[in-house]
């Protein structure tokens, strides 16, 4: 019979006064027991509504059974058969939006936790599986993978599980891409990164970090090395910014530049000499993940005050929700339907205000969602020592202003086959947040995948 | 690991070293930087690719020791290796065409300049080079320099050798003189590319200057690097580090070079107490 609870089981957290002063992960996971009584919340559906939301397609029912009947490890290997990092997807999925949001369970009542028992089931095997990957003979052809983050990743596991030789290059002294630079170590800790890295290394890829595409070696260059073929995840790292009065004071940081120097720096580690600026009222511009992320990042390096200023409305931001529901218990104060005007200094150039004005929603935009419009007369300031600007970023410009043949659009975005993930340039496939613009991780996984099927055919059929 | 191959004192506080990267040594031009980490604690510090050999695989960089990570870097010696080193960075510098160039560098600035002395040189180019010091103690390159360019004007603050005066003087005494240049290439403290944009401006002389914001990846992801130019947000690291002196905001670049002016007082004060500390025990 099964588990008729309404609610998903709870999974246990560090308090929300205790964490917000450290960089320990958030959200502790499930015991063995936990994960008993959530997985048997499944209803075990014939027509399977939840893998139709999940971007590559992971077996959940399938996966779930075994949990009910204690098969751990077996139910790590249906994951993997679609999925190549499922700790960390377990942990940063969007699953309101993607499996959890057709499980029937939550027609009535919550969702299966589907990302919290994938994260179990990853971490279970961590610690008591092993990775004993049979390295598959070598097929004798050779691909490049350009840029270490998940598209990467998973286009490189997927064509070294088929015997190609994978060469990947990566612009920074870590692989790992967003997972590493961006997303901080309390919701995603950089150690399950790097096994994953590790797992992929023992099973035959080659990881080239400190190797910038474009400068070091150009992708003619990369053919002419003997790659038959390459894969472009470069990921979008440009960050925007609202190009109003004052970004350019001290104390103002764009969210990858305050998130590196905090994650993949570790300035938050006294024997790293990484500086970062000792800040005490911050506003975050934004309502995304990345902003989610700057704010209780600011707290846990000692901010007293930080607010999320966001120019929608609550129901808007595109956040992960359980993200936002921690930033609220941690304190962090949200500022909705408001958006900065511009931004003020003090003598010595360094940011002492923010000004802002109100907004409210008017009719929907092209996005279906109700555009913010400006209240008249209803500007305010608010004093602050610091602004992180986290209003998105665009792909990376490197690799596109340096390879000929390789379209991209308007925005920047690599120009692909959806289907097939393949460029302009014969022979270059691309993935991620480099073609779909900043995405999520299991997109971008997904993206890689597909690239990697098409890299195979491409190959054999040459 | 990055070795390094060579290792010559220029000053007290400049060193010169040449560092195995045969990647790099094949593709660096001059105006690219690299950036390198000397260990797993240390900073990503970007420094300008002085020299290279294709042949040898090496590249050569030029530090002055100003604080923790340059310290910790000029600890090590010839057969120790970097940690990372990454590049070449940036945008080559564009020295085509030009007849007649005046390449000015101020202090550890002639590190940055020279290669651009070389490369107009060898590009045909007659090159005046104007260096200039706070005192004769500081000269550096001085025979690299020279035998790069058609002249050396070589300037110290205190004249305590070559000419007294800045290097802006040399510039205006060279232009009333008569010298046609049609750039010129100034690279040192932002207070010294200022002061030569003020004399080439009003003359409508082209003018490219280099500039050294804070950077930390070099690639165009942090925007930490970021500046006003011709009114418009520009990353250094990818859009520069040259730019056209007559459009950069000079004020503004002064101001966020001193972002984390004070920490790293603190932290150069708590390193060399540290060597000294270690040199004392030695
Ligand atoms: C702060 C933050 C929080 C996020 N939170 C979430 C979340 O909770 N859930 C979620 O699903 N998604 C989240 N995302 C989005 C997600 O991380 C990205 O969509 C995903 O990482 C994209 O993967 P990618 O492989 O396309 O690119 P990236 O992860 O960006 O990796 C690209 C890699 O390519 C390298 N590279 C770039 N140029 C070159 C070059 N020229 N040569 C060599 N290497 C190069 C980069 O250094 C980088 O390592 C978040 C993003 C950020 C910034
Ligand atoms: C593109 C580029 C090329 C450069 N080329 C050279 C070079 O060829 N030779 C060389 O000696 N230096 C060069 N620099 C400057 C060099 O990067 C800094 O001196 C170095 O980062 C200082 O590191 P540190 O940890 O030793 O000192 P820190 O402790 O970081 O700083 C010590 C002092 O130096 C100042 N400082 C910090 N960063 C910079 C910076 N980027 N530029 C100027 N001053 C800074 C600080 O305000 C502080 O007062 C270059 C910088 C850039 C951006
Ligand atoms: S990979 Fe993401 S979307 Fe797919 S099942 Fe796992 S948590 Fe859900
Ligand atoms: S929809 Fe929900 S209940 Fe049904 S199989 Fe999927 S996870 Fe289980
Ligand atoms: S150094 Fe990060 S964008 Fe230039």
């Amino acid at each position: 019979m099964p588990n008729m609870q309404m609610e998903k089981t709870p999974i246990p957290e560090q308090k929300p006064e205790v964490r917000c002063h450290n960089f320990e992960e958030v959200t502790q996971g499930y015991t063995e027991e936990m994960a008993q009584n959530e997985a048997q919340r499944c209803l075990n559906c014939k027509n399977k509504p939840c893998v139709s939301g999940c971007p590559v397609g992971v077996h959940i029912p399938d996966f779930i059974a075994h949990v009910v009947k204690g098969e751990y490890e077996e139910a790590f290997q249906t994951i993997k058969l679609t999925n190549s990092l499922p700790a960390v997807c377990g942990r940063v999925c969007p699953q309101e939006s993607q499996c959890e949001s057709k499980c029937v369970r939550g027609i009535k009542g919550e969702p299966v936790g589907i990302g919290r028992l994938e994260r179990f089931v990853a971490d279970w095997h961590m610690q008591h599986g092993s990775d004993k990957a049979d390295k598959v003979p070598s097929n004798g052809h050779k691909v490049a993978v350009i840029g270490a983050g998940p598209a990467g990743l998973t286009c490189a596991g997927d064509l070294a599980a088929k015997g190609y030789q994978v060469t990947v290059f990566e612009a920074l002294h870590v692989a790992g891409g967003v997972l590493m630079y961006g997303i901080p170590q309390f919701r995603l800790p950089k150690e399950i990164v790097q096994k994953e890295i590790s797992a992929l290394k023992e099973k035959g890829v080659e990881i080239n970090t400190d190797m910038v595409i474009g400068k070091v070696l150009e992708i003619d260059e990369l053919f002419n090395m003997g790659y038959e073929a390459m894969f472009v995840g470069t990921g979008a790292g440009l960050p925007n910014f609202m190009n109003i009065p004052g970004e350019d004071l001290v104390g103002t940081y764009s969210a990858n530049e305050f998130l590196t120097r905090v994650n993949l720096m570790k300035a938050y580690k006294p024997e790293y000499d990484t500086p970062i600026l000792d800040v005490k009222r911050v506003a975050v511009v934004g309502g995304g993940n990345v902003a989610m992320d700057a704010a209780r990042t600011a707290l846990r390096l000692g901010a007293e005050e930080v607010h999320i200023v966001y120019r929608r409305a609550e129901e808007q931001m595109p956040a992960r929700k359980e993200e936002v529901h921690h930033a609220k218990e941690e304190g962090v104060i949200f500022d909705f339907l408001t958006s900065p005007v511009q931004i003020l200094g003090d003598e010595n150039g360094c940011v002492s205000e923010i000004e802002c004005v109100k907004m409210e929603l008017g009719e929907p935009d092209a996005s279906g969602r109700r555009r913010p419009v400006e209240i008249p007369d209803s500007k305010f300031k608010m004093s602050v020592d610091c602004v992180v600007m986290a209003i998105g970023n665009s792909p990376n410009p490197l690799i596109r202003s340096t390879t000929k043949g390789l379209e991209a659009n308007r925005k920047g975005c690599i120009v692909v086959d959806e289907e097939t993930m393949k460029t302009t340039r014969e022979g270059v496939y691309a993935a991620g947040d480099a073609v779909s613009g900043a995405a999520t991780v299991i997109l971008a996984m997904g993206g890689g995948k597909a690239a990697a099927k098409s890299i195979d055919e491409y190959i054999q059929n040459k | 690991m990055f070795q390094i191959v060579e290792k010559r004192k220029l000053n007290d506080s400049m060193t010169l070293m040449a560092v195995n990267a045969p990647f790099i040594a094949k593709k660096a031009k001059a105006g690219q930087f690299i950036i390198l980490r000397v260990d797993e604690f240390g900073e990503r510090i970007p420094l300008t690719v002085a020299d290279y050999d294709r042949e040898a695989g090496t590249v050569t960089i030029i530090y002055q020791i100003v604080g923790k990570t340059t310290m910790k870097l000029d600890q090590l010696n010839v057969g120790d290796a970097l940690l990372d080193f990454i590049g070449p960075l940036g945008q080559a510098s564009e020295l085509e065409g030009y007849k007649r160039a005046a390449v000015i560098g101020g202090g550890a600035g002639c590190a940055i300049a020279w290669p651009q002395a070389k490369a107009l040189h060898q590009m045909g180019a007659k090159v005046d080079m104007i260096a200039g010091f706070r005192n004769k103690d500081i000269i550096i390159l001085e025979d690299e320099m020279r035998a790069d360019s058609d002249n050396l004007y070589l300037m110290t603050d205190d004249g305590s050798n070559g000419h007294k005066g800045f290097v802006t003087s040399a510039l205006e005494e060279n232009i009333e003189n008569g010298a046609d240049y049609d750039l010129v290439v100034a690279i040192g403290p932002l207070v010294m590319m200022r002061a030569v944009v003020g004399v080439t401006k009003p003359r409508n002389i082209k003018t490219i200057i280099s500039m050294n914001p804070i950077m930390i990846d070099g690639t165009g992801m942090c925007g930490g690097c970021r500046l006003t130019v011709g009114g418009k947000t520009k990353f250094a690291c990818v859009d520069g580090p040259d730019f056209d002196g007559f459009e950069v905001d000079f004020d503004e670049a002064i101001k966020r070079g001193r972002t984390y002016f004070d920490k790293e007082r603190a932290a150069a004060r708590e390193e060399s107490c540290r060597l000294m500390e270690g040199a004392k025990n030695a």
